[in-house]
């Protein structure tokens, strides 16, 4: 099953790089030099060299800290074992709480590199804190993209539909039952029973509340009236401290549905949802995913490489609710030993080799162009 | 069990029955809420030992790490890097903790006088109502906040003296009045200072029973999870630095194998839909973390008996 | 004595067994029950019992060996009028700096909490002058960069409900065992029993928050349709469509946890008993429940308040099982009286404050204060209940 994962990687990488050869030029600055750089034979170049063979420059050890976003905990988890592996004298800690914490402790200057689901946010003067914490430029740099799933536990239904209007009005409370007129008609065949809607949100403040309201804004702006943050506006429904505790809760609650990161619905084996953007019902895979971050263009200035997801885009076959974690980073380090720990492990994570072990954990890859572009960003790292 | 109901010459024989049923019921009542607080009690143990000791009784749990076995998926790994942390973030709660309630509680019963004596007293009642939240919350406000200090384990050191404090003062308290006034009298007669009687008589013959309080002290904090949540946070590595630097400890242990606890071992991949065997070896690391953490608190807790059993002080 | 039920015999023997009460001279006052302490390992329970005033208030126990040498001459041991020497000679170099260090280390008690006391105020004032809310009235708790109204009716009606309903659940329990400890069990059970109870007091809380999340609170949910459907009209027991991590599972978790404390307090002032109520009652003729409802019980009645209010006290500040067990509501939904709903308590609110702690902190050090304050009411509470009765 590797070799499956691997050629569609292969698929999604070639043809992400060829929709977006034009473009890359003129993006970044310097995204033209993007060489390996010295001492790290991390193959981005060749998307075909088997996965498990990354050489790793390591440093000769420490420690290097950090922490943030949860939606990216699985994926930090796999790569950090394989770089101790790899690197026996180094040490990396992800500690997985949430992207608010991710920016506070990174502008506080406790962490190395912060994992955030959104870029540092200008209107809050984050970019402005974190390069004051830094004394050089902090940087977003996109590493791992994940979609969000509407994880559901309905007995007998395994196949379901729902639209942004509706997930909307069921996650606001304005639907209650399942068996909802607005469901039952965007889901011809399904027999819905009358169960109540039991509505799990983040209690905590999360990045992946903050894009998946932002999602339900962009779409449906008149149902959902709040301004997307990190905190869940709604008043309905029972809220759980981190994904983990959304994808039990909703194992245990008949009627339940909530949103998680695609590593939680999984290894929960929970139900997901086909969401239906205006062009079709789509099925959350690893193909409908790249389908949908491939299109998503680098809207930072210099190095930062924020990227911009349009939500609204009706693209057939594209799964709509997805997420970019970033790692926070300053582009030159006070402390160099820090500055060289984050240059070895995130040349690490951006590695070709190491974004192709995503899709087997619920994420995706970055699409080739963007991974281009964090590769060099990454190479400047000091 | 039934008693001088059975005699039917009391005042109250015409309704023998009825008193005797009742004080049936009774007995039944009292024996049933013994047997009801077992249930969660056996429950639990079982759960934790059944759970966990296959895993904890492998060799390497407490030889190795989680360094290079945090995901769910893979199995091994042990619990050292958590054993260090919970050992160190003790021992240095201790040595603080253990010099100034002794010396307190010997303030309180052989020195104290007045409003001083009344306000240390008042207080360490206030100290040990205190949450570990709240304690937790004093520490990082200090410190974090207002020091603008990274997370460390000495955090969590610091804020667990705010809660042993109060059983090391009250235990040693209880002990240093229980020895007998004949011992300090007898040693003034010789001329002795009070400084020395104290140190030299009356805190030896008490020593046994300062030791119980201090074990019983230790044991108290080692389950303490609220401050190491906000004070620091885990590191699937060793780290025996307390200063500096994510550490683990049992509780934090327990606490990251939390969210992964309930992944299903599913025969197949919901990503790839291709067949996958995966055992969730995170559930196993939770409960065998959590067994550890009973034994090691069962343990200080016999010690604490054994010792106590020397007490010269005793009977 | 041929008669092997005898109820002075059997009294006797189930009271000795404890070890307070000296079977050769059964006394009305024991003249110095802490002697005997030490056959028993001092435990936390105990240390907290003392703490709640109970020991240290209790008829019997001596408070004046808690007076300082010299001036204490009803201490244990023949009475002594011989002062210390340190009262009226000039003092040595190292009385002075053993006694300073004493002293010293009193002293620092005293500041520490002072200064937590301070430190929460000094943060917490501002912050309430902040908030953009009625901090006592509101229920919303909404707290970061775009939003700074918060307020305590939601967490306080939380934390109040969970802990009183722990606490409503442990008592007749904790009450049953401990008559059962001192009066039902035979003599060479009463200490294994008592043990074993203890041992619930020394699992860690975060084992009971995995265990009452991942194993319990799925048993819990028949318990909860059951009791909704039946007496769902009260709003107390109003049906929601909570599988798990409702107030109810994490009072049940509660009450398990405060249940020792609670257990080992009453077991304390059961045993304490004058011996004469105990006779009086069984020369009567009384069964033994009755023996226990005219003698036990009403002796009893404000140690077991104290050690109920003490397991109170515990249960307010209780944080990680609540945390792990207990689901929130939405913020700003409407109120809900349900046991089977969801909420935040102080402690759970300030334990996944997340980035907003360290970034807002003011409204989490004044729930932190307010959850302070609250505990030490209720612990007060349980010493004053304990110190009017001795004083009467």
């Amino acid at each position: 099953m590797g070799r499956i994962r691997l050629i569609s990687l292969a698929t999604l990488v070639v043809a992400g790089s060829v929709a977006l050869a034009a473009c890359s030029s003129s993006g970044g600055s310097k995204s033209s030099d993007s060489s390996t750089p010295a001492g790290t034979t991390s193959s981005s170049s060749s998307s075909s060299s088997s996965a498990p063979a990354t050489t790793v420059s390591c440093p000769s050890g420490g420690t290097l800290n950090a922490d943030g976003s949860s939606a990216q905990a699985n994926a930090m988890t796999t790569f950090i074992t394989a770089y101790q592996k790899a690197c026996a004298g180094v040490t990396v800690n992800y500690t997985s709480t949430n992207s608010g914490q991710g920016v506070s402790d990174f502008t506080a200057g406790k962490i190395g590199f912060g994992g955030s689901d959104s870029a540092l946010n200008p209107a809050k003067g984050e970019p402005a804190a974190a390069t004051k914490a830094c004394g050089s430029t902090a940087l977003d740099i996109p590493m791992v993209t994940g979609p969000i799933a509407i994880a559901y536990n309905l007995a007998g239904v395994s196949n379901l539909t729902l639209n942004p209007t509706v997930l909307t009005q069921i996650f606001l409370g304005k639907i209650t039952k399942w068996n909802d007129p607005a469901i039952a008609k965007i889901n011809s065949g399904v027999t819905l029973p009358s169960t109540a809607i039991s509505v799990f949100f983040r209690s905590d403040p999360s990045g992946t509340s903050k894009n998946f309201e932002t999602y339900l804004q962009a779409n449906d702006p008149t149902d959902f009236t709040y301004t997307p943050d990190k905190p869940w506006p709604g008043k309905t429904g029972s809220g759980e401290n981190g994904s983990a505790k959304i994808a039990s809760s909703l194992k245990s609650t008949p009627g339940g549905i909530g949103y998680v990161e695609w590593s939680y619905a999984g290894n929960n084996s929970l139900s997901v949802a086909k969401i239906d953007n205006g062009a079709g019902a789509v099925e959350l895979t690893p193909a409908t995913v790249g389908a949908f971050v491939s299109s998503a263009a680098v809207v930072g200035t210099g190095d930062d490489l924020s990227l911009k997801l349009d939500y609204a885009a009706k693209t057939p076959g594209a799964y709509p609710i997805d997420l970019v974690t970033y790692e926070i980073v300053c582009s030159k380090y006070k402390d160099a030993a820090t500055g060289a720990l984050v240059k070895s492990f995130l040349t690490f994570t951006s590695s070709a080799a190491q974004q192709a072990t995503l899709p087997s954990q619920g994420y995706a890859p970055l699409p080739a162009s963007v991974l281009t572009k964090v590769q060099a960003v990454v190479a400047k790292i000091s | 069990m039934t008693l001088a109901a059975e005699t039917p010459t009391t005042a109250f024989a015409s309704n023998l029955r009825a008193r005797r049923t009742k004080n049936n019921i009774a007995t039944v009542v009292m024996t049933g809420c013994f047997l009801v607080a077992l249930v969660p009690l056996i429950w639990l143990l079982w759960t934790v030992i059944s759970r966990g000791w296959r895993v904890m009784v492998h060799a390497d749990w407490f030889s190795q790490d989680q360094r290079l076995t945090q995901d769910w998926r893979t199995p091994g790994g042990g619990a050292l890097h958590a054993i260090i942390g919970t050992l160190e973030q003790v021992l240095v709660c201790s040595l603080i903790s253990v010099p100034v309630g002794v010396l307190a509680a010997v303030y309180l019963v052989e020195y104290g006088t007045g409003k001083l004596r009344s306000a240390v007293t008042f207080m360490v009642d206030i100290l040990t109502g205190v949450p570990s939240i709240v304690a937790a919350l004093f520490i990082y406000l200090i410190f974090i906040i207002e020091f603008g200090a990274g997370f460390a384990g000495i955090y969590v050191s610091l804020a667990l003296v705010l809660l042993m404090i109060p059983v090391i003062v009250r235990t040693t308290e209880e002990m240093l009045k229980l020895v007998p006034n004949e011992l300090r009298e007898a040693s003034y007669a010789l001329g002795v200072p009070k400084w020395k009687t104290i140190a030299k008589i009356v805190l030896p013959t008490a020593f046994s029973g300062i030791l119980t309080g201090i074990v019983l002290g230790v044991a108290r904090v080692a389950g303490e999870t609220a401050p190491a949540l906000i004070l620091v946070q885990y590191s699937a590595s060793r780290n025996s630095n307390l200063l500096h630097g994510n550490q683990a400890s049992l509780p934090l242990f327990i606490y990251s194998q939390f969210p992964n606890y309930a992944n299903v071992g599913s025969k197949e991949n919901a990503f790839t839909h291709v067949k996958e065997v995966t055992n969730n070896y995170a559930a196993g690391r939770m409960w065998a973390a959590a067994l550890t953490l009973i034994l090691l608190i069962a343990l200080l807790n016999l010690v604490a008996r054994l010792i106590s059993r020397r007490s010269k002080v005793s009977n | 004595m041929p008669d092997r039920d005898s109820p002075l015999r059997d009294a006797q023997r189930s009271a000795g067994a404890n070890g307070h009460v000296p079977v050769q001279t059964p006394p009305i006052i024991d003249p110095n029950p802490e002697v005997t302490m030490p056959d028993e390992p001092v435990d936390e329970l105990s240390v907290e019992l003392r703490a709640g005033g109970v020991a240290e208030t209790a008829p019997g126990h001596l408070v004046g060996s808690a007076q300082p040498l010299g001036v204490d001459v009803s201490g244990p041991g023949p009475v002594s009028t011989a002062p210390a020497p340190s009262g009226s000679t000039p003092k040595r170099p190292g009385d002075r700096i053993f006694s300073a260090l004493a002293s010293g280390s009193g002293l620092f008690i005293v500041v520490l909490v002072v200064l937590v006391g301070a430190f929460l105020l000094w943060k917490a004032i501002p912050a309430i002058g902040d908030d953009k809310t009625n901090f006592l009235t509101s229920r919303i708790w909404s707290v970061g960069d775009r939003a700074n109204s918060f307020g305590i009716a939601g967490l306080l009606w939380t934390t109040v409900l969970i802990s009183v309903f722990a606490m409503v659940v442990a008592v007749p329990i904790a009450v049953g065992i401990a008559l059962f400890v001192t009066h039902y069990a035979p003599a060479r059970l009463a200490k294994p029993v008592a043990a074993v109870i203890d041992l619930l007091a020394a699992i860690p809380s975060i084992i009971y928050g995995i265990w009452g999340i991942a194993i319990l609170a799925p048993h819990l949910t028949g318990v909860q349709n059951g009791l909704s459907s039946g007496l769902g009209w009260i709003p107390l027991f109003k049906h929601h469509n909570n599988a798990v991590g409702t107030v109810f599972d994490g009072g049940v978790v509660l009450a398990i946890m405060i249940l020792p404390i609670i257990t080992s307090i009453s077991r304390e002032v059961f045993q304490r008993t004058p011996r004469q109520n105990i006779e009086a009652a069984l020369a009567l003729g009384s069964t033994r429940w009755e023996m226990i409802q005219l003698a036990v019980l009403p002796y009893g009645r404000p140690g077991v308040v104290s050690g109920a209010m003490l397991g109170l006290g515990r249960a307010l500040g209780e944080t990680i099982a609540i945390t792990i067990i207990v689901s929130t509501a939405g913020n700003g939904a409407p109120f809900d009286a349900s046991l089977f709903g969801k909420g935040n308590t102080f402690a759970s609110q300030i334990a996944t404050g997340g980035d907003a702690l360290f970034a807002h902190p003011g409204p989490f050090i004044a729930a932190g204060l307010v959850l302070f304050v609250l505990t030490f009411l209720v612990n007060a509470a349980a010493r004053a209940v304990v110190n009017r009765k001795t004083v009467s």
